[in-house]
């Protein structure tokens, strides 16, 4: 598929979102970028780089290590008629501003009766694959989908990366975007007029007939490749990328797996308590007398994330155990 | 000795209309208290409830300050704040009956008060967490060019959480229009001052960040008003920070759950021979400004908006269930 044509150009994940922060700054100066290093050092990952220079360090402003103040200063700023894209390093250090989301951005709209809402949007980076151990590399995303008051969104294609920014600045609410760091330099084509997309619907990857694999995040790539390896060997299978993780659109993956009669769910997170469980658990809820076989989740294994390359693969879910597991689960009940 | 002198004159300078004023506005907080204790004895008000009695000459003193577009970020004990800045009386107390005519429609109940008129941001119960929304809201005053201030309440049990230091130190470093104001009232819920800071001059943090700060008695009314409004001709003028420690006393306990057994009757009679009320009615009627028929009326004025308001609250009504999960989301749409 190297089918460039006049119509899209070649980018990456990074400059895909990089791309969504300039058109957003230049549409709307009410926009402004803050976190650790977003400026001088042009972002930990490097995404916002170039943007100091190009807006100034009034609307690129680098933040101390002080990450509870820099997401409730956002939420003050959106409160006081600004758009504030907030960027949070890693999800791991978004719990030192556990405090801001949760009790003050998810609860304010509620607690004054619907007074004050908090158009804040909030990026971070997540996931692991890249060595950086047991303080760098979680997926909390699904533990931040517990939480009402606030969306949470999971761009895993480069559509995605450049267009939901947009749509998040323009919600009324407080919306946080995980990036997976792996997705970074992931390089694909990407329409010219690419631009602002919808966040409330799950999108269907690839069509199937099987088994329908609903998954998220940089999971996505496994669970296509999965997809391929599966054809070859006569099995269809739907995969639906969630893209949003709260609100789930349960339409979405509920009419799939009505008409496949399986699912599996692969999901970066761990098992316990996450948002594969709560899939799973819509799923029984849904459509229990369409299933054919048990819901089986594919997670991480519930370890802090070691560093050691081989552990951390083995680790993480896997285009591999993906096949077998879908090939167990339609042979099995075929 | 200089603090002093600039009381007196100050003093001096006052119009017997503006000490009736705040004689009246630390009246109605004092009395609106009072029977919010009573009725929550009488399980009219649940959940927690934090009475001001004690700290009043701070709120009014305080809110004398501030103009209408400024904003203000509050704490969990916060009636007297909300009274003094002007939400009406009556719709706090139905909040805290929990009706639907309440300034947060019920949902937010007495840690909670919010009003948008007077930009009150809340009726903040996470100690600590206003500081850094103060701090946002200047941000934004700041970025579209707008000369409010903000006014970020909070206690000294505040002082020792991290996002006092956090909140200073960016304050500071983007010169925010931020007043911090620290009503000191020596004991973090049960816990004295000397049993959190291993520094007990409050101000000294503010020093360590460059924040010009400053400490007033915070049972003096007049003493506050003129420090409030020193504090915030700098902010205005676009020096940046401030920090101010309003030196407090609560005379009530923490909340309706507390013994007390933290510190001894004594201590709160000592405290209680300066109430900012009756030491300033006193000064009033020695300078001869006001008599004690004036007092008289004040509180029978007082008793009259502090029975209407429950009044209103008692012909409040119930948020109908149905509406439960309403405010979770904007109901408008994407802009």
């Amino acid at each position: 598929m190297n089918g460039k044509t006049r119509e899209t150009v070649k980018t990456t994940y990074r400059d895909a979102i990089r791309e969504a922060i300039r058109e957003a700054m230049r549409r709307d100066e009410r926009v402004f970028l803050m976190g650790e290093d977003v400026g001088r050092y042009g972002g930990c990952f490097a995404v916002s780089k170039g943007l100091l220079e190009e807006f100034g360090p009034e609307r690129i402003r680098d933040t101390p290590l002080s990450e509870s103040t820099f997401v409730g200063a956002g939420i003050g700023a959106a409160l006081g008629g600004m758009r504030p894209i907030v960027e949070i390093m890693t999800v791991n250090f978004s719990l030192l501003a556990a405090d801001q989301i949760l009790n003050t951005a998810a609860t304010y709209l509620h607690m004054s009766g619907g007074l004050f809402n908090v158009p804040l949007v909030i990026r971070m980076a997540t996931g692991g694959g890249k060595q950086l151990a047991a303080q760098h590399s979680h997926s909390l995303e699904g533990w931040y989908a517990h939480i009402p008051g606030i969306k949470v969104l999971t761009p895993a294609t480069l559509e995605d990366a450049r267009g939901m920014l947009w749509t998040a600045l323009a919600d009324p609410d407080p919306v946080l975007i995980f990036e997976n760091s792996t997705l970074y330099n992931r390089e694909g084509e990407l329409s010219v007029d690419a631009g602002a997309v919808d966040i409330d619907h799950a999108r269907i990857c690839r069509q199937g007939n099987d088994i329908t694999i609903i998954t998220y995040g940089a999971s996505l790539y496994k669970v296509l490749d999965a997809a391929d390896i599966l054809e070859k060997s006569g099995i269809s299978a739907e995969v639906i990328d969630l893209r949003t993780l709260r609100p789930l659109d349960d339409a979405a993956y509920l009419s799939s797996v009505a008409k496949t009669h399986r699912a599996l769910i692969v999901d970066e997170g761990w098992r316990s308590g996450s948002i594969s469980a709560e899939v799973s658990a819509r799923i029984m809820e849904g459509v229990f007398y369409e299933l054919d076989c048990p819901v089986e989740r594919i997670c991480t294994a519930e370890v802090p994330m070691p560093y050691a390359s081989h552990l951390e693969q083995a680790a993480l879910p896997q285009t591999e155990t993906i096949v077998t597991t879908v090939k167990r689960m339609v042979r099995k009940n075929g | 000795m200089n603090k002093q002198e600039t009381t007196q004159k100050e003093t001096d300078k006052i119009s017997r209309e503006h000490a009736l004023h705040l004689l009246y506005q630390m009246l109605l907080i004092r009395r609106f208290e009072d029977k919010s204790a009573e009725l929550y004895s009488a399980m009219k008000i649940r959940g927690f409830l934090h009475l001001y009695n004690g700290e009043e000459a701070v709120a009014v003193g305080v809110m004398q300050s501030l103009k209408p577009e400024d904003a203000i970020v509050a704490t969990y004990r916060e009636h007297g704040q909300a009274l003094a800045r002007g939400i009406s009386a009556g719709a706090i107390m139905a909040e805290m009956y929990g009706k639907q005519e309440g300034c947060s429609r019920g949902r937010g109940g007495s840690m909670h008060l919010f009003d948008a008129k007077t930009r009150f941001y809340g009726g903040n119960a996470i100690v600590g967490c206003g500081l850094p929304v103060a701090v946002g809201l200047a941000l934004a005053d700041k970025m579209q060019g707008k000369k409010n201030v903000t006014c970020c309440l909070f206690g000294d049990g505040a002082v020792a959480e991290g996002e006092f230091h956090e909140s200073l130190n960016l304050a500071a470093l983007w010169k925010l229009p931020v007043l911090f104001f620290c009503e000191n009232n020596l004991y973090a819920m049960g816990t004295a001052l000397r049993y959190s800071h291993s520094v007990a001059d409050l101000s000294k943090k503010a020093e360590s960040y460059a924040v010009a700060s400053a400490s007033v008695d915070g049972m003096d009314i007049l003493a506050v008003e003129s420090a409030a409004k020193e504090a915030v001709e700098y902010v205005r003028g676009g020096k940046g920070p401030y920090f101010l420690e309003f030196r407090t006393y609560r005379f009530r306990a923490h909340s309706m759950f507390d013994p007390q057994l933290y510190r001894t009757k004594e201590e709160v009679e000592e405290w209680k021979k300066r109430d900012p009320i009756d030491t300033f009615a006193h000064r009033l009627i020695k300078q001869g400004l006001i008599n004690d028929e004036n007092i008289k009326e004040l509180e029978m004025k007082v008793e009259k908006e502090v029975n209407d308001a429950v009044a209103f609250a008692e012909a409040g009504t119930w948020e109908p269930v149905e509406d439960l999960t309403r405010f979770v989301y904007s109901e408008r749409k994407r802009t």
